[in-house]
């Protein structure tokens, strides 16, 4: 009999830790699968951030660095400035990424660092039960904004891959989305095509990957999809912000 | 041996390290020490190394921990504030147990304090300016010349141990031009690697650098694989000068630049009649105690001089243990305990009964 689906090889058999809904899992997968789909798994290092993903190390099968909140960016410069044959990637919550590590993601674009970034917006603090984060959006409430984010008190949310599209060190930027089957695959092609512009030699390439935080949204993960839809992808509009016809 | 050459201290610190076979640099500019980073980027350049000026100290440190994560040799440099900005990332270095060399030559603070010599981080340094219960294995120097055997040295032994290494030296031994010399050959340590996070090729499981254990036994356990092998460094990796130490009156403790004042003094007081005594630690951790706990009951005091106002004393007392009087005597915010000074303090000393 033909095997048509199995878990690929990227990803190791230990079973996730995510919350029932999470689409961590879905985001995961296509790492793993263009890991696989490339043949680069014995030739990437991977760096887990500070969020519900510090322990991704556990299931991806490529080697893995932890790195402190924020600074995966660094870490993974330091590793591909001394691998400069290998693929090194970051995988990156929006509190991780767009609070405390914003300093290292501009500057690591800004470098052009041959790396890449897959940064999961949930526009949430999840780990840490759902504070609110740069990029939740207006009047979504949170713990930390208990009567929704009010941009008087709170600021507005940012919008990281159309400010990272602005720097000439950043060549390929694309937001992307896990809500349905047909995102699901524009997204693992965005990934795939970040990895081979990293391939290349081309620059730094990032996929911002919407998704959901059931838990800390205190929705079920159907309404959870309906949210992002209706809410997130209106501020966080999905497509191709750099890059789009960069030959690889 | 070569020849003699004058050379400026931090810049001693660079060509040490390539020396030592270091090609992998990433560094912020912080006053005194930013030659480090000028001879590092002429350098790695022209050789084919790695140089990366960070967006600041804390994206260095952690550029550091990317780089030794992948094995490489690889170093850092900054002064006091720059210090305290990495000690988040020293801590994780600590707990992933990567190899590095982390040079501080510090300056005076507290805060954004002053750009002239101190010895005002050995708290940080040596202590644990970061969380958690973790050593660094701190080298002082007090020449140019012992500064760069010492960063050779601090290579090979952050590869045996798996831990990082500071050399650290006040602002003068940056900026000072001594005459060096080098050696024809380093003495490498080749160190296998075998848990560097650098590709499988497929060919063994995955290798994971991680300072996090949530499990709470898992956890103790590394802690105490830590501290198991912080007691090997301590055995093995002590270092001390002891001189004039036998029949003196007074030992004076002093490491770095002051070490070298304090010198002087012995020879003026000889002069005196007061025959005075120096215990200069090389290794500031591992602390030589032992050197104290020698001489506890010998002399008729002890005095510690620092450029700061009293921080290595600290371990001279736990190291002296009560069997006798630790005095002290500092300067601050750029200021050099004159040897007139220390004589001073030495005469008083060895008028006790």
């Amino acid at each position: 009999m033909e095997t048509v689906f199995k878990r690929p090889h990227g990803l190791t058999d230990k079973a996730f830790h995510y919350c029932p809904g999470c689409t961590h899992g879905i985001v995961h997968r296509l790492v793993a699968e263009v890991m696989d789909e490339l043949g680069i798994e014995g030739d990437t290092v991977g760096i887990a951030s500070v969020g519900c993903t510090y322990n991704s190390y556990d299931y991806f099968n490529c080697d893995m660095i932890q790195a402190a909140h924020g600074r995966a960016p660094a870490v993974a410069t330091g590793a591909k400035r001394s691998l400069p044959g290998k693929y090194v990637f970051t995988y990156q919550g929006d509190g991780d990424l767009a609070a405390i590590g914003t300093a290292e993601i501009v500057h690591a674009a800004t470098r052009g660092e041959k790396i890449t970034t897959i940064f999961v917006n949930n526009a949430i603090y999840g780990m840490t039960s759902g504070q609110m984060a740069p990029t939740t959006l207006v009047g979504q409430v949170t713990t930390t904004t208990p009567f929704g984010r009010k941009p008087e008190l709170h600021g507005y949310p940012v919008r990281v891959s159309e400010m990272l599209s602005t720097l000439e060190g950043a060549v390929y930027v694309e937001r992307v989305a896990v809500n349905n089957v047909q995102n699901i695959k524009k997204a693992k092609a965005a990934i795939k095509k970040a990895f081979q512009v990293q391939m290349a030699g081309l620059g730094f390439s990032i996929v911002e990957v919407l998704s959901i935080c059931p838990t800390n949204w205190g929705m079920t993960p159907q309404n959870s999809l309906k949210w992002l839809e209706e809410n997130m992808m209106d501020h966080y509009p999905l497509g191709n912000f750099k890059g789009k016809d960069l030959e690889v | 041996m070569g020849e003699k050459i004058l050379m400026k201290g931090n810049e001693v610190i660079a060509e040490a390290a390539l020396r030592a076979g270091c090609r992998h640099y990433f560094g912020y500019p912080i006053t005194p020490q930013t030659e480090v980073a000028h001879y590092m980027a002429k350098k790695m350049e022209q050789i084919g190394g790695v140089f990366v000026q960070a967006e600041s100290e804390v994206a260095a440190i952690n550029m550091v921990y990317g780089s030794a994560s992948t094995g490489a040799r690889v170093m850092t440099s900054s002064s006091s504030p720059g210090i305290s900005l990495k000690q988040e990332g020293i801590s994780y270095s600590a707990g992933a147990e990567l190899p590095m060399v982390i040079i501080d030559i510090v300056r005076c603070g507290p805060g954004l304090g002053g750009i002239l010599p101190a010895q005002c981080d050995y708290f940080q340094m040596v202590k644990g300016g970061g969380h958690g219960d973790y050593n660094l294995i701190v080298l002082a120097p007090c020449s140019v010349q012992e500064m760069y055997e010492l960063v050779v040295d601090a290579f090979n032994i952050a590869d045996t141990y798996r831990n990082p290494v500071v050399v650290m030296g006040d602002g003068y031994l940056g900026q000072m031009m001594e005459a060096v010399e080098f050696r024809d050959e380093e003495p490498i340590v080749k160190v296998e690697k075998p848990w560097a996070t650098c590709g499988s090729k497929l060919e063994r499981p995955h290798n994971t650098t991680t300072s996090i254990y949530i499990d709470p036994d898992v956890l103790e356990a590394h802690n105490n694989k830590l501290q198991a092998k912080y007691r090997e460094v301590e055995k093995n990796e002590t270092r001390v000068e002891e001189y004039n130490c036998e029949g003196a009156d007074v030992i004076v403790t002093a490491y770095g630049t002051v070490a070298r004042i304090v010198k002087n003094v012995i020879k003026e007081a000889e002069k005196e009649g007061i025959k005075v005594g120096l215990i200069r630690p090389i290794t500031l951790w591992p602390f030589p105690s032992a050197s104290y706990e020698k001489y506890a009951d010998k002399v008729k005091g002890f005095l510690c001089v620092e450029m700061s106002t009293g921080q290595m004393i600290e371990d001279v007392k736990l190291a002296v243990n009560g069997k006798n009087t630790v005095d002290f005597y500092g300067r601050t915010g750029g200021n050099v305990p004159t040897q007139a000074a220390i004589l001073e303090e030495v005469r008083k000393i060895a008028a006790k009964k």
